[in-house]
Parts: C-alpha cells; sequence; structure tokens
C-alpha cells in the first residue's frame, strides 16, 4: 500500500469516500465492529471546533473518532 | 456437530410450545449502546430493581423482577452496551464472564438481544455472535418508528425466518410490544438453528480439542475460549496454560481472525438482510440532529453553551434545592423540638442529638443530589453527554486525560464512588489511572453542605441584575478550583507516568431524543438510595459515636469540670440561658471529644481552627457530609436549649477576644480545605478496588490532604 494513498482524514467537510482498507491493527477490530467495513461509503460529517476530533457518517449513523484513527481508515483512489 | 459444519439451514423459528417453566427464569438483556436496552429493562423491572457488583468485579450489575405472566416471575439482568462479544473495556468483560461460563450464578436461561432498526446491520453483528453461541434467544426490535421515518421497510417475518429466533418489535420508550415480549419469554424457548459463521477449517481441530477439554456445548464457544481465555477470569492458570499452547502450536493469530471474522459477519448479514429490509428513500438518518450540532458544536456556541449549562445546574442546585431542604431542616428541628417537650434524660437526648441530628443530616442532602442525578440523567438522556466528549477530546488530551475524562469529571460533581467506577469506558490504563487520580479532586455534593454554610454565614445574599447571586458565584468559583486543580494535577501525572498502550477515541454519535422521563425519574431514585443507605449509615453511626464522645469524659472530668463551672458561675453574674450554656462548654471540653480535639489542635491552629473544628475535620475524615453533622452536635451540646438551625449556632459563635468566630478568613480556609483534602473513606475504598492496590489510594491521600493543608494556610493567611 502507498504511503500518499488517501485516508478519511483528508476527506474535507462533506466530502464522500469508500473504505479501501484499515492499516492498523490495533484500531481495526473496532472500527470494523462500528461498522467500519471496506467498500462501505464514508463522509465526513463535521469537525471539533478544535478541529480534531472528527465526525463520520458510516452506515447511515454518526460515529466521532480522533485524527489519527481516521488516518488508518484508507479510502479508494 | 454436523451442524456447525453444514451450512446453516434457513428454518423457521419453531413457534413457542406452551410449556411453562417452574424456576424463576435467568433472564440476560443484551445489545449495544443507544439500543434502548436500558428503557427496556426499566420497562420490564419497574421499581423492582437491585444494583449489586458481579462477583469479583466492581462493575455495576443491575438486576430486577417482572411478572411474565400474573404467577410467573423472572429475574432480568442488564448487561452492559456493547458491540460485540469481543471486550474492549472491563465493563464489556462482565458479558464474556458471564455467557462463557456456564457455572455463573448469573448464565441466563434466555437472552433478549436488543437492536435498533434503524440501525440494523450493525446491530445484528452482535446479534450473530450471541447465536453462534446457542443460547436460547428473542430478538426485541427497537425504533421501527425511526427507521420507517427514513424508509427503511423491515419484514418482521421474513427477518425472523433468516435468524431463527422470535422477533418482536418493542417501543421501548412508549413500552408498546413488552406484553407480547413477556408471552414468548414465559414459554420454552429454543437456541437458534442457523450458525452464522464458520469457524476456518485448519483452525477446527484446535476448536475441537479446546471444546473437549472443557466440555463446550459448541464450537463458537471454544473459539471464543482460544481468543480470550487471558480474559476469561474464571479459567484457572492450568487451563489458560492449557489454551496458550493450542494457540502456540496452531499459530493462532488473534487479532487477525478477529477481522477476519467481523467482516464474514457483515457479508452473511448483508445477504440476509437483502431479502428482509428494504430501503426506499435513501434520506440520511442523521438531518436533524446534524443541524442541532451546527449549534451545539459551534466553535463559539458549543462551549458558551456548555459553560451555561453547567450554571444552570449549580445555580439549581444551590437556588432551588433550599427550599425543599429548608422544609426538611424545619421539619427535624420541629420533631426535636417537640421531643424535648415530652420526655427528658441522656436516652432522649441520644435520640435528639445523636440520632436525629445524624437523620437530619443524611435527608437534607436528598434534594441536592436528587436535583444533580436529574440533570446528568437528562444530558445523558438527550445524547448531549456525548457532544460534551467530543467538544472537550482535545483540550482535555492535553492534560492527559481524554474526551471520556468528562464524564467521570462531571459526575465527579456529585460523588466520586460512582465516577471512579464510570471511568471503565476508557480503554486506555494510563487516562484511566489519572482520570481516577484526579477525580476526588471535583467538588462533589458530600462538599456540598460545608460549602453552603460556610458561604451562608460570610457571603452576603447579594443579588447582581436581579438573578446572578453571589453565594451561586462564590459555590461556582469553588466548584471552579476544585476542577483546575483536577486538570492540572492531571497534567502533571501526565509527564510522571509511562506507557506504551495507545488510546482511542472511537464512538458513537447517538442522535438527539427526548430524555425518557422514567429512566431519568430512576436514576434519581437509585441514586439517592445508593446516598442514604450507604453514607447514611457512615453519617448516623459517627453522629452516635460523637454524641457519646461529647457526653462522657475520661474518669470524673466531666463532674470535676460541672462542680468549677458552677462555682465560677458565682463570679460571672450570667442569666440562666447563659449559665447552663457555659457549664456545658466546660464540660464538652472535658470529654473525650475535647480531649482529642485539643490533642491535634497544634497541628491545626496554622490553618486558623480550634480543637472544636479539630473535632469535626477528624471525623469528617469518615465523610465529609459528617462535618456538618459533628459541629450541630458539639455546638448543640453547648447549647442544648436552643434547637436553632446550624447556621444560627455557628454566627453565635465567638473566640476567646469574644469575637465572632467563624471570620471570613476561617470559613475561606476551611473551604479550601475541603475543596481539596482526600476526606472520604469510600473514595479510598473504591480506588484500592479499581486500580487493585493500595499505592494510587495512598498516593492520593498524601497528595491532596498536603495540597488541602498548605492552600488552607496559605488563604487564611491572606485573609487575616
Amino acid at each position: 500500500m502507498q504511503k500518499d494513498q488517501k485516508s478519511v482524514r483528508d476527506l474535507k467537510i462533506g466530502e464522500k469516500g469508500i473504505i479501501c482498507c484499515l492499516t492498523d491493527p490495533d484500531m481495526s477490530l473496532k472500527l470494523l465492529e462500528m461498522g467500519c467495513i471496506p467498500g462501505e461509503e464514508v463522509k465526513l460529517n463535521s469537525r471539533a471546533p478544535l478541529g480534531d476530533p472528527i465526525t463520520i457518517i458510516v452506515n447511515d449513523y454518526t460515529l466521532s473518532l480522533r485524527l489519527d484513527e481516521a488516518a488508518t481508515i484508507k479510502l479508494k483512489a | 456437530m454436523s451442524q456447525v459444519l453444514a451450512p446453516a439451514p434457513a428454518s423457521v423459528p419453531r413457534p413457542a410450545t406452551s410449556t411453562p417453566r417452574t424456576a424463576v427464569a435467568k433472564i440476560a438483556l443484551i445489545g449495544n449502546p443507544n439500543s434502548g436496552k436500558t428503557s427496556l429493562f426499566n420497562h420490564l423491572t419497574g421499581l423492582n430493581q437491585k444494583v449489586g457488583n458481579f462477583p469479583g468485579v466492581t462493575v455495576d450489575k443491575k438486576t430486577g423482577l417482572t411478572n411474565l405472566t400474573p404467577n410467573l416471575r423472572a429475574q432480568v439482568i442488564d448487561l452492559p452496551g456493547t458491540y460485540s462479544l469481543y471486550p474492549k473495556s472491563l465493563d464489556e468483560k462482565v458479558i464474556i464472564d458471564l455467557l462463557h461460563d456456564k457455572k455463573s450464578a448469573f448464565y441466563p436461561d434466555v437472552l433478549i438481544i436488543t437492536a435498533d432498526a434503524s440501525n440494523l446491520k450493525r446491530n445484528l453483528l452482535l446479534f450473530t455472535q450471541l447465536a453462534d453461541l446457542k443460547i436460547p434467544a428473542v430478538l426485541a426490535l427497537n425504533m421501527m418508528d425511526v427507521a420507517e421515518k427514513h424508509g427503511v421497510k423491515i419484514d418482521i417475518a421474513e427477518l425472523q425466518q433468516e435468524l431463527g429466533v422470535p422477533v418482536v418489535p418493542v417501543n421501548a420508550r412508549t413500552g408498546g410490544g413488552i406484553a407480547a415480549l413477556k408471552i414468548l419469554l414465559s414459554q420454552q424457548l429454543e437456541a437458534t438453528t442457523p450458525t452464522f459463521f464458520k469457524i476456518p477449517e485448519d483452525l477446527l481441530v484446535m476448536v475441537r480439542q479446546i471444546r473437549y477439554y472443557f466440555e463446550l456445548s459448541n464450537d463458537y464457544l471454544a473459539w471464543h475460549y482460544a481468543h480470550q481465555y487471558q480474559k476469561l477470569s474464571f479459567l484457572s492458570e492450568d487451563d489458560k496454560a492449557y489454551i496458550a499452547d493450542l494457540v502456540k502450536k496452531y499459530g493462532f493469530q488473534s487479532n487477525a481472525q478477529q477481522a477476519a471474522e467481523t467482516i464474514d459477519r457483515y457479508t452473511r448479514i448483508n445477504t440476509l438482510l437483502l431479502d428482509a429490509m428494504r430501503v426506499t428513500k435513501a434520506e440520511n438518518n442523521e438531518q436533524i440532529s446534524n443541524k442541532i450540532d451546527q449549534v451545539l458544536t459551534h466553535k463559539v456556541f458549543g462551549y458558551l453553551i456548555f459553560f451555561g449549562v453547567l450554571f444552570m445546574i449549580f445555580q439549581a442546585i444551590f437556588a432551588w434545592a433550599a427550599y425543599p431542604m429548608d422544609l426538611i431542616d424545619g421539619g427535624v428541628a420541629t420533631l426535636n423540638a417537640w421531643i424535648h417537650t415530652q420526655a427528658d434524660g441522656p436516652l432522649v437526648d441520644l435520640l435528639t442529638d445523636g440520632v436525629l441530628a445524624g437523620l437530619g443530616g443524611v435527608l437534607i442532602f436528598i434534594p441536592q443530589i436528587a436535583l444533580l442525578f436529574a440533570f446528568i440523567a437528562v444530558l445523558e438522556e438527550t445524547g448531549y453527554m456525548a457532544r460534551v466528549t467530543f467538544l472537550m477530546d482535545k483540550i482535555m488530551r492535553k492534560f492527559g486525560l481524554n474526551g471520556k475524562s468528562v464524564v467521570p469529571l462531571i459526575s465527579g460533581v456529585a460523588c466520586a464512588v460512582p465516577a471512579i467506577m464510570a471511568t471503565r469506558t476508557i480503554d486506555n490504563w494510563k487516562d484511566r489511572m489519572i482520570t481516577i487520580f484526579v477525580t476526588p479532586l471535583m467538588s462533589c455534593s458530600a462538599r456540598l453542605p460545608i460549602y453552603t454554610i460556610m458561604i451562608a454565614l460570610v457571603v452576603p445574599e447579594t443579588y447582581f441584575l436581579g438573578f446572578l447571586s453571589l453565594q451561586g458565584l462564590v459555590l461556582m468559583g469553588l466548584y471552579l478550583i476544585g476542577f483546575l486543580a483536577a486538570i492540572f494535577s492531571a497534567a502533571m501525572l501526565k509527564w510522571v507516568l509511562k506507557t506504551k498502550e495507545r488510546s482511542y477515541f472511537i464512538m458513537e454519535f447517538p442522535t438527539y431524543k427526548m430524555p425518557r422521563w422514567k429512566n431519568v425519574g430512576l436514576t434519581i431514585v437509585e441514586k439517592v438510595k445508593a446516598f442514604v443507605f450507604q453514607a447514611g449509615k457512615v453519617i448516623l453511626a459517627i453522629s452516635v459515636i460523637l454524641w457519646v464522645m461529647s457526653s462522657y469524659g475520661p474518669g470524673s472530668s466531666m463532674e470535676k469540670a460541672e462542680a468549677r463551672a458552677t462555682s465560677e458561675l458565682k463570679t460571672l453574674n450570667l442569666n440562666e440561658a447563659d449559665a447552663s450554656a457555659h457549664i456545658a462548654g466546660q464540660k464538652l471540653e472535658a470529654s473525650y471529644a475535647g480531649q482529642f480535639g485539643k490533642f491535634i489542635e497544634p497541628a491545626i491552629k496554622p490553618l486558623g481552627y480550634d480543637w472544636k473544628l479539630g473535632i469535626a475535620l477528624l471525623t469528617s475524615f469518615a465523610a465529609r457530609e459528617v462535618f456538618v453533622g459533628t459541629i450541630s452536635t458539639i455546638y448543640s451540646v453547648g447549647d442544648s436549649e436552643n434547637i436553632a438551625t446550624v447556621k444560627e449556632k455557628l454566627m453565635a459563635q465567638k473566640d476567646e477576644f469574644g469575637q465572632p468566630f467563624f471570620t471570613p478568613a476561617r470559613a475561606f480556609s476551611l473551604l479550601i480545605f475541603y475543596v481539596f483534602a482526600m476526606q472520604c473513606m469510600s473514595t479510598l475504598a473504591v480506588v484500592y478496588r479499581e486500580t487493585k492496590g493500595w499505592k494510587w489510594p495512598i498516593m492520593q491521600l498524601v497528595y491532596m490532604t498536603g495540597l488541602a493543608y498548605v492552600s488552607a494556610f496559605l488563604v487564611f493567611r491572606l485573609f487575616s
């Protein structure tokens, strides 16, 4: 996997992407259980006032997570 | 066996046969967070609830009784909300300890699995895991109305067919569907027939070995043993070593297998929902919530509103709670006076000055505790608490905390004991330890009586702009000092503690909802009960002990004091009331309590305190709220004719120069002392349990008491 692959972290508010893979083994299970499954569409919904954490919409519900965690959700090009 | 390996047959759930049960059935309620689990529990059990601990751990266990039919009762166990059977926190670990151990006292006969229909796919992940454990189950499908509003139509019959268990649509808000659920549960239910996850062929040998070694009823349970043997507290060290060897021998990769299993299950769920679920309009589920979020998590308004909400809570506790508190106060005083007119003697004194004084000291906090928990419950219920977490995470991280620390810290405003238990939702060890360490610095409700009385004594009852009470502002200032001490202590600890573990913050953002008032009501009842019965016992006991200590002295010292005081009276020329007060005061000084207070007086003199406050300081170490009971006992002994409120008695106190004893300097010094001091045995005990050792509680005790002493000294010097 290329280093410069786009991740959820790089999305702009309102922008969508398709999840390609999860890069962090520790975090991936939690994210998978919460519905961040490869192939699902994900939308960056909002940012906290200080820019971090963010909320995303995946599987029709809202999830909040930190930027570091969002960076582990890679998107299909 | 063949059942596990064969492709899952899609069989119709058997219509329940109507053999009624004989013994009391154990029903466990399980489901995702925000799936309506707790509401359902409240509907089923109402006021028949009990809160206890799971054996061996300190996670709250809520159980309750329900009548399935007029003469069939069942015990319902409310399990922590979870997304899967692979626990990420201590809270969730309880679930596997219970479901993976058939010998557990709470091993359920039936599961009620709650699922949010508007978010069925993710909710079914947990369902399919539970189904594979082959425990008889019912799926309670909640929020069908919400799902339909968003264009999601669920074919219940089809879903029932696919899942192989009875599916009951319920409305956890209104209680709809509960009757149908109860009827189903009153009958003999079977385990599900389809198996949703196929264990990989190459690992089946290992799984079977575990299964036969532990005599487990199915492969999936054995599979969980392979994943989680280290977390299962009921396994012996030998058992764990047995599994560890197997896992090593077969090169079993727990993380990778869990991820693969999860993806596999979702694939299966997607196929099964193709037939059972129709999405007619692709409208976003969250539009209204998102609009509200634009305001409530706004850069400026978000924090302003949060601050406003907090301020409103403090105002309410201080202003609104005053009316019922005055009523209780007056009621106890009237009762005391009435008893005194009826009878006299040491036993009556024990009843009035010991027992009733103590009881009054417990009852008077009920309005404040009820109000505080009402607010906290409403914030949780509406979904606002999750937004607070979101707003605060980045700021809290700077101090070595975590957005999730906000909830324990805010709960700490009520009582550190449940707050410290609430830190179990923080998965990261370091974040959790820091949160535990600093939470007792938040001003808990037990400090309120001290704050209230001292503020009432020295802060004038002035109002700005007609509604901002100066006393309220001072009170808020004290809370703020506690909060600042907490976060700065956290920042300090952040540098001291080293850890490699990573903290994460992946959390569902619930949609805004109207609070369910029944849930709010039950929370209030539960917290008030906990306070009255747990703190109440200590307060009452200490109140009685104090009465004894202040009524009796070593040897004949009391008689001598009385004789000396009486002879002094001849030269003093006092009126009758003052004369008896003088005698009582001399006797108190000679009593055990007086000796005790004098013994420690040198240590507290620099803070401006005398031996009377010394007694209160020491007794209130058990629990801060004892302070007020103690001083009321001590001062009422010196003035036993007058049954006035504590405030009036304190105002009348004079120092050795005949000036009012409670000067602003003394009052503020006491206030600061109580802001910081670790005066609570229950908190120390709970920290001991949560950290499994004395290291943390002792560090806390030394740190907080030191901080309290130094600050109180500085404040006293500054104001006098």
